[in-house]
């Protein structure tokens, strides 16, 4: 078997050899979330493999998803999973492969910045306007010895439909029934209260700038910025720090009951270390791949950034994939094939 | 039509050349209509353009308009989640804080005209005239930020109390002051169409004959009635055409706006509530919507702002036509 591969490959190669010797391009758009790390993955690849030139445009996910849905590229990304109807709509199969994981930070503006905690209720209750007073009972409690002021809290929310946000939803859908049935989850929701800052940079500059406000921004974005940032309470009972190392610990904790198709949501995940209010971001390709050669170069390309590429994760704020997740990716990256044949060659 | 006007300039051209060169004026003619046939082109482009651009967003929105009808124009629950979208807050965001910017531009903008046309010396007005046309050439997310980071924080702490606490009874100045929201938006954009304003408007001024001033000023007439009865009214229709290119600069003002007016999809009374605007809706939410009826909402959101742009220009127009008209009744 794997001599016949190895000949079958050495057939290929040879015969594509002139043809090979021309770059095969390969574009790709969606979400605008990961673009740091896709486009220095993709630059550092060109020295892997010098003939595959990737391009990507970071559209936005929704982009993403109706690119790739329509075949206009060759793969797309997302930070949401697409949902069943999307999936069908599809004129293929279309596989979901993780990629990094990023998590939602609470920020905050009070005097003396404390390292303040939060539980699941009192964030989802902030957000639905029930907990309107920094010095409200629940909050004072969680936070014994810090003296919080009364003053009210300013809400502040992204006002651009986002990952950030879709991340952030999810996890309030999660651990608040009220908020599912009240709010649900989206790129973009019909806020109860607060007020909407475009990007992360325009709800960190208005927290910044309006004393007794609130707001949760990207954990990357929080790092650079020295912004203060809550903890929060995980499903094991624990408050947790959000740093790269505890939102890996998000997806290690989901991996024992990982859906074959990654299409899951990581946010209040079990795991002692875990940091709840964190997700994947994926790729988008298709599992029958309709061109040979851009097809290798893509699950060549997908095999390495979850094993090399997964190094440089972390120097840009990204947390890494734990590896049973790349195990579990790896069965799926061998999945791809062209007319039946994977396109994987023998590791 | 159009081979009667062809004709039309060959018949003139023929008149005004002696008979006796026939071929130069083939020639000349020759030209003439291929320049006319250019221009004619670079008319239609534009036309088609707006009539393309119509017909696009009028096939986009229609699963929006299908699914909505009217109810998307008299509701205001923007839920994306749910799909129930309704436009009342951001046509309102957008008309007020447009409204807003023209009572604090135009007094300054036209005052600006004023002092740079008739009063200023000599030595002040190209310095002056040349940053005014700098100021209208700054990037909007330049004010955007200036927004954020120095008016919002100036507004909350001084401006809103104090107006709180004197103009309070007023439903307008009620509320918590955040800084950011339908005030700061305003004043933003006020900053933005001054420039704008200030400058067609010093034109038109300028180009007021010598002559209406100096029969103002023979007649005994002072410096504020030469001003206001000669020249203003001389050029009234041309002050009014530049309030309207900053009527359409605020009117869709996207990035600057975004940033600081809160971006909340509510009717609110007071200055102080946070809102939103049509434009700033599309740039909020168009690149991560994902399901069609979202979309295609978005997309009549933007058939709205063309509509609601048209509608508010047309009026102007019909405005400043009447007023023409009056002017002229007076005159005969």
């Amino acid at each position: 078997m794997k001599t016949w591969i190895a000949a079958l490959a050495l057939l290929v190669t040879g015969s594509l050899a002139p043809a090979a010797a021309a770059q095969t391009l390969i574009n790709g758009a969606g979400a605008t979330f990961p673009y740091p790390i896709y486009s220095k993955w993709f630059d550092a690849y060109t020295r892997v493999d010098p003939e595959a030139r990737f391009n990507y445009q970071s559209i936005g996910s929704g982009g993403g998803i109706k690119q790739i849905s329509s075949r206009t590229v060759d793969f797309g990304a997302t930070d949401g999973p697409m949902t069943d109807e999307q999936l069908k709509q599809a004129p293929g199969e279309l596989l979901h492969i993780p990629t990094v994981l990023g998590a939602d930070v609470v920020t905050y503006n009070l005097p003396g910045s404390p390292k303040l905690r939060f539980t699941p209720d009192i964030i989802a209750d902030i957000f639905l306007g029930k907990i309107t007073k920094w010095n409200d009972a629940r909050l004072t409690a969680a936070n014994p010895g810090v003296g919080l002021p009364d003053q009210p809290i300013v809400v502040v929310h992204r006002s651009d439909g986002s990952g950030t946000t879709y991340i952030w939803v999810d996890y309030l859908s999660k651990v608040s029934a009220e908020w599912q049935q009240k709010v649900g989850k989206g790129t973009s929701v019909n806020w109860p209260v607060g007020l909407g800052g475009k990007g992360n940079e325009g709800v960190a500059g208005q927290v910044k700038n309006t004393p007794g406000a609130l707001g949760y921004v990207e954990l990357a974005y929080a790092a650079t910025n020295k912004l203060p940032v809550g903890l929060v309470r995980n499903a094991a009972g624990r408050f947790i720090e959000p740093t790269i190392e505890s939102t890996t610990a998000a997806a290690a904790g989901a991996a024992r009951n990982m859906p074959a198709d990654f299409r899951v949501s990581l946010t209040n995940p079990p795991g002692d270390d875990a940091y709840p209010i964190a997700s994947f971001t994926w790729l988008l390709v298709y599992r029958e791949q309709p061109d040979q050669a851009k097809g290798r170069a893509i699950v060549n390309f997908l095999w390495w950034m979850s094993h090399e590429g997964q190094k440089s994760a972390a120097d840009l704020l990204y947390a890494p994939l734990p590896p049973q997740v790349v195990k579990q990716i790896e069965a799926r990256i061998k999945e791809i094939n062209y007319q039946g044949k994977p396109l994987l060659a023998a590791r | 039509m159009a081979s009667s006007a062809v004709h039309g300039v060959g018949t003139a051209a023929g008149l005004s050349l002696p008979p006796a060169v026939p071929t130069r004026a083939a020639h000349r003619n020759l030209g003439d209509r291929l320049f006319r046939l250019l221009l004619r082109a670079a008319g239609a482009t534009v036309l088609l353009l707006v009539v393309g651009l119509a017909v696009e967003m009028i096939v986009g929105a229609m699963p929006a308009l299908r699914a909505f009808g009217w109810r998307f124009l008299v509701t205001s629950v923007w839920d994306p989640v749910a799909e129930h979208f309704g436009a009342v807050p951001f046509v309102y965001g957008t008309l007020l804080s447009s409204l807003l910017a023209l009572l604090i531009a135009v007094p300054l903008g036209v005052g600006a005209a004023i002092y740079l046309a008739e009063l200023a010396p000599g030595w002040v007005r190209p310095p002056v005239a040349f940053l005014v046309e700098l100021v209208a050439a700054v990037p909007s997310v330049v004010y955007g930020l200036w927004g954020i980071f120095v008016l919002a924080p100036l507004l909350r702490t001084w401006v809103q109390p104090a107006l709180g606490k004197t103009l309070g009874f007023l439903p307008l100045f009620q509320g918590p002051p955040y800084g950011v929201g339908m005030l700061a938006a305003g004043i933003v954009l006020a900053i933005m169409v001054v420039p704008f304003i200030t400058a067609v408007s010093r034109e038109v001024l300028l180009a007021v004959p010598n002559s209406q001033r100096e029969a103002a000023l023979a007649l005994g007439a002072t410096r504020w009635e030469t001003t206001r009865l000669a020249v203003l009214r001389y050029g009234r229709s041309g002050i009014i055409g530049a309030i309207l290119l900053g009527l359409g600069r605020a009117l869709g003002e996207t990035m600057a706006v975004t940033m600081v007016i809160g971006n909340r999809p509510e009717v609110a009374l007071s200055l102080f509530a946070p809102g939103y605007t049509m434009a700033s809706v599309i740039a909020n939410e168009f690149t991560e919507a994902t399901s069609d009826l979202y979309l295609s909402a978005l997309i009549e959101i933007g058939l709205l702002l063309l509509v609601v742009t048209v509608a508010v220009n047309a009026l102007a127009r019909l405005l400043v036509w009447s007023v023409g008209g009056a002017v002229k009744a007076v005159r005969e």
